[in-house]
């Protein structure tokens, strides 16, 4: 029986990746632990070795293919014994497969399909050009992962006082590749690889910082940054209050936040309303790459303590970005990102997505939602919620993260405080479960927000 | 005993087979060679007038907080004042930067800061350094590259590192002075620290004031290791063990200390074996210890008796010396007065300062 050689998955977040190399030829020899091939993902270049003995049969996937599926049959292996050139497999088995096996992902929208930039039959709203982007802007497309790079690298450029701090993102390039090239660029007095100590290095590059450094402090994920949470708030955002104004802490903490993909109760939290609770902070949670680098290089050249959360699972997702020298946006200013008449949905980073998947779905049945990315969640953006209320009169919130007392909780304090008269129907939340993030597939899908539940709340908001 | 009472050759000094253990001892022994800093009469009195200052400044802030002028927690520097000011004085001044925890008023004062506005800031008034906005832990003079003034044990130390990592960067020349007690030197972030900080080669001075100590808990019954200088040793940072209670000594190893730092040598770690007489803070009975063992101490190893006993060998009357504590005094009560009669902040301050921009 012929064996297949499958796609692998290289990484928790990994659904395609390029077939960058063949190092076998049909008809080699193959032992295990031969490097057949070498698997490109978007995080690094991996080698791809062999587990069982056997003759290599038909080549599927030619090298320098892009966008293979996890699970798609790249090659056909003959056991011992068997004939190499029969070992090819039935016509149909060369076809992806039509789910990946990463089905435990939230359920995530291709970014073509999400942001509006394709057409949208059932819908007749349309999406809502960003209004900082001047008319006539040449656009490019880059990954999350790319614009925040850029933005880092732009300000390392324009700011010799700006430098890059944490573990993994000098010499390997960045533990998510964010940090991809910087080192070659700015050397290592600029791109400073730390030991594994996340509250030691928190506290240096806070002190660099009042000591007149602009640091940027990556965390290989925030859940890490819990170990420094008080240098970030006890040092970082206090002290300028604490000297009467004497002492500033230009700092920009940054890294994945929330839930990867199957990597468990610890490595999976939103860690939005805890900062976003705090007085002294910026709190930025951007969901595409223009925000992304736009409110990085603003977070970098802001004069306050800046946590920026971003989100693994988008990183590897392309959007546009203004094809311009100096792309910078407000700190504070959430974004319309779809126009709608009928329900507000408010949302921020990777919920901005399935708020638009599920705004998308909600049009084909008659429902105008419109999709408010708050972008900033400390300080928010009040009066963006509130004239979209007061246009909707009816929302809810989506959020990747616990209910209890979160940033949808915040959105609907503020929704009875100040724009009571204009609700007809209760504000709800759309939240993951309020449970500790389980790594099976299925429990962890339940325990997930997904767009289907953000269609259900608007419905009901609609009482529909 | 309390160790800062302890005499190079008495019985409870380290075995000559433990020194011999301690690898890291070069600076140490730079120090023994040359214990006393070779002062001239006029440093020894800048000295004296500054620890008297401190002292002064000290009491008086303990009687404001017995008359409810000072709130929350207030912890006294008496008994330490050779520590800050035979450190500081060797400082270049206007580059190095100073950090330590919230026993701050000492630090400030040997700075020179003007004692008004420590102790209005004391008092919580608008004209207090930090406008009333952080009170006693929490001071900072940004002027005089001092960085607080922290509340939280041991935070001062990676920030601190932070503060060399910035000299370094800037190429600057200067060094961070990082002080901490013998409490803090239980915290984790402290060796998180360390490591980087020699790793790196950072200019900074761990500075572990040991006053025996931590709150109410004796060294010996929190820490495994009560030798504090040698707790670098795992980091490759040299140590060195010095007595707190006397300016001419401490001031002579930051000579050695600073050098070596300044030399791009990274890292040292001073223990200073020095004593609090008052107890952890205003509200601390110290039942911990007895009197005598304080009694013995204020008799014995007093830093500013002992320097005044100097100075009189040098020739100073004691009416020299009776007239600087007469300006002292002076200088202390106007500091008083002004923190209690000066306004409180305007209501308005409560939302300044929070963030640097607006959004």
């Amino acid at each position: 029986m012929a064996i297949e050689l499958k796609m692998p998955a290289l990484s928790p977040t990994m659904e395609e990746g390029t077939l960058a190399k063949w190092l076998k030829k049909e008809g080699d020899a193959i032992v295990a632990g031969d490097i057949i091939a070498e698997i490109e993902t978007d995080k690094a270049t991996m080698e791809f070795e062999a587990v069982d003995e056997g003759t290599l049969g038909k080549i599927l996937v030619s090298e320098g293919t892009e966008g293979v599926k996890v699970g798609t049959v790249i090659a056909t292996m003959a056991g011992e014994g068997e004939d190499a050139a029969a070992a090819a497999p039935a016509p149909a088995a060369a076809e992806p497969p039509a789910a990946a096996p990463t089905s435990a992902e939230p359920e995530a929208p291709q970014p073509a399909k999400a942001e509006g930039a394709t057409a949208r039959p059932a819908s007749t709203a349309k999406a809502a050009r960003d209004p900082e982007v001047p008319t006539g802007t040449a656009m490019k497309t880059v990954t999350v992962r790319e614009a925040l790079r850029d933005a880092m690298a732009e300000e390392m450029r324009a700011d010799e006082r700006v430098f890059v701090m944490g573990e993994e993102v000098a010499q390997y390039q960045g533990a998510y590749k964010v940090t991809q090239g910087l080192l070659d660029e700015f050397g290592p007095k600029r791109v400073i690889d730390t030991p594994i100590t996340e509250y030691g290095f928190a506290g240096v590059g806070t002190g660099a910082a009042m000591g007149g450094l602009k640091p940027i402090v990556e965390f290989m994920t925030f859940n890490f940054a819990m170990q420094a949470i008080d240098h970030i708030i006890n040092s970082a955002a206090k002290t300028n209050y604490m000297s009467g104004g004497q002492m500033r802490c230009p700092i920009v903490f940054r890294g994945p936040n929330a839930a990867a993909s199957r990597v468990g109760a610890q490595h999976s939290q939103n860690y939005g309303p805890w900062y976003a609770s705090v007085p002294g902070l910026i709190v930025i949670a951007p969901y595409d790459a223009a925000d992304c680098k736009g409110l990085l290089k603003a977070a970098i050249r802001s004069e306050d303590p800046v946590v920026f959360l971003e989100n693994e699972l988008v990183y590897g997702r392309s959007f546009d970005v203004p094809d311009t020298d100096d792309w910078v946006l407000p700190i504070g200013k959430a974004r319309i990102v779809r126009e709608g008449r009928d329900v507000t949905i408010v949302a921020y980073s990777i919920a901005v997505g399935m708020a638009l998947q599920a705004a998308e779905e909600l049009a084909g049945e008659g429902i105008e939602a419109e999709v408010i990315d708050l972008r900033t969640l400390r300080p928010l953006d009040r009066e963006a919620i509130l004239e979209s209320l007061a246009k909707t009169n009816r929302l809810i919130i989506a959020e990747e993260g616990w209910p209890t007392c979160s940033i949808a909780s915040e959105v609907m304090a503020i929704c009875m405080e100040e724009g009571f008269d204009n609700l007809d129907a209760p504000v709800l939340r759309v939240t993951d479960e309020d449970v500790p993030l389980p790594y099976a597939a299925n429990l962890e899908k339940a325990a997930l927000i997904d767009a289907p539940r953000i269609v259900a709340a608007a419905k009901k908001v609609c009482y529909r | 005993m309390a160790k800062a009472a302890r005499s190079k050759t008495t019985d409870s000094a380290p075995s000559a087979r433990d020194q011999h253990d301690f690898a890291l001892h070069s600076l140490q022994e730079s120090h023994e060679k040359a214990l006393r800093y070779d002062a001239s009469t006029e440093q020894m009195l800048d000295f004296y007038e500054q620890m008297l200052l401190i002292r002064r400044f000290e009491e008086r802030a303990g009687q404001l907080y017995g008359l409810g002028l000072i709130g929350g927690f207030c912890h006294l520097y008496i008994g330490q004042e050779a520590v800050a000011v035979g450190l500081q004085s060797a400082l270049k001044e206007g580059l190095d930067s100073v950090i330590t925890g919230y026993r701050d008023h000492g630090h400030m004062l040997a700075y020179g800061i003007d004692p008004k506005v420590i102790m209005a800031e004391l008092t919580g008034r608008q004209a207090g350094i930090s406008k009333g906005k952080g009170g006693s832990m929490h001071m900072f003079s940004t002027e005089h590259r001092f960085y607080g003034g922290h509340g939280i044990v041991g935070a001062q130390v990676a920030l601190g590192g932070g503060l060399a990592l910035a000299h370094q960067y800037r190429e600057d020349g200067g060094l961070c002075l990082a002080y901490f007690g013998d409490g803090a030197a239980n915290q984790g972030q402290v060796y998180e620290t360390f490591n980087m900080a020699s790793l790196w080669k950072l200019p900074i001075v761990f500075v572990i004031e040991n006053n025996q100590y931590a709150m109410g808990t004796a060294v010996s019954r929190s820490s495994a290791e009560t030798e504090f200088y040698r707790r670098g040793t795992a980091f490759r940072i040299p140590g060195m063990d010095v007595n707190g209670m006397d300016v001419l000594e401490v001031r002579q190893a930051a000579e050695i200390a600073f050098a070596h730092v300044r030399g791009g040598n990274g890292p040292v770690l001073m223990e200073l074996g020095t004593y609090r007489y008052r107890g952890h803070s205003m509200s601390d009975p110290a039942k911990y210890r007895t009197r005598e063992e304080v009694q013995d101490m204020r008799e014995h190893r007093d830093p500013i008796e002992g320097l005044k006993k100097t100075l009189l060998e040098r020739g100073k009357s004691e009416d020299e010396l009776k007239d600087i504590d007469k300006r002292i005094r002076a200088t202390v009560s106007e500091a008083a007065d002004f923190a209690e009669s000066s306004p409180e902040p305007d209501p308005r301050e409560l939302y300044t300062d929070i963030l640097v921009e607006s959004y």
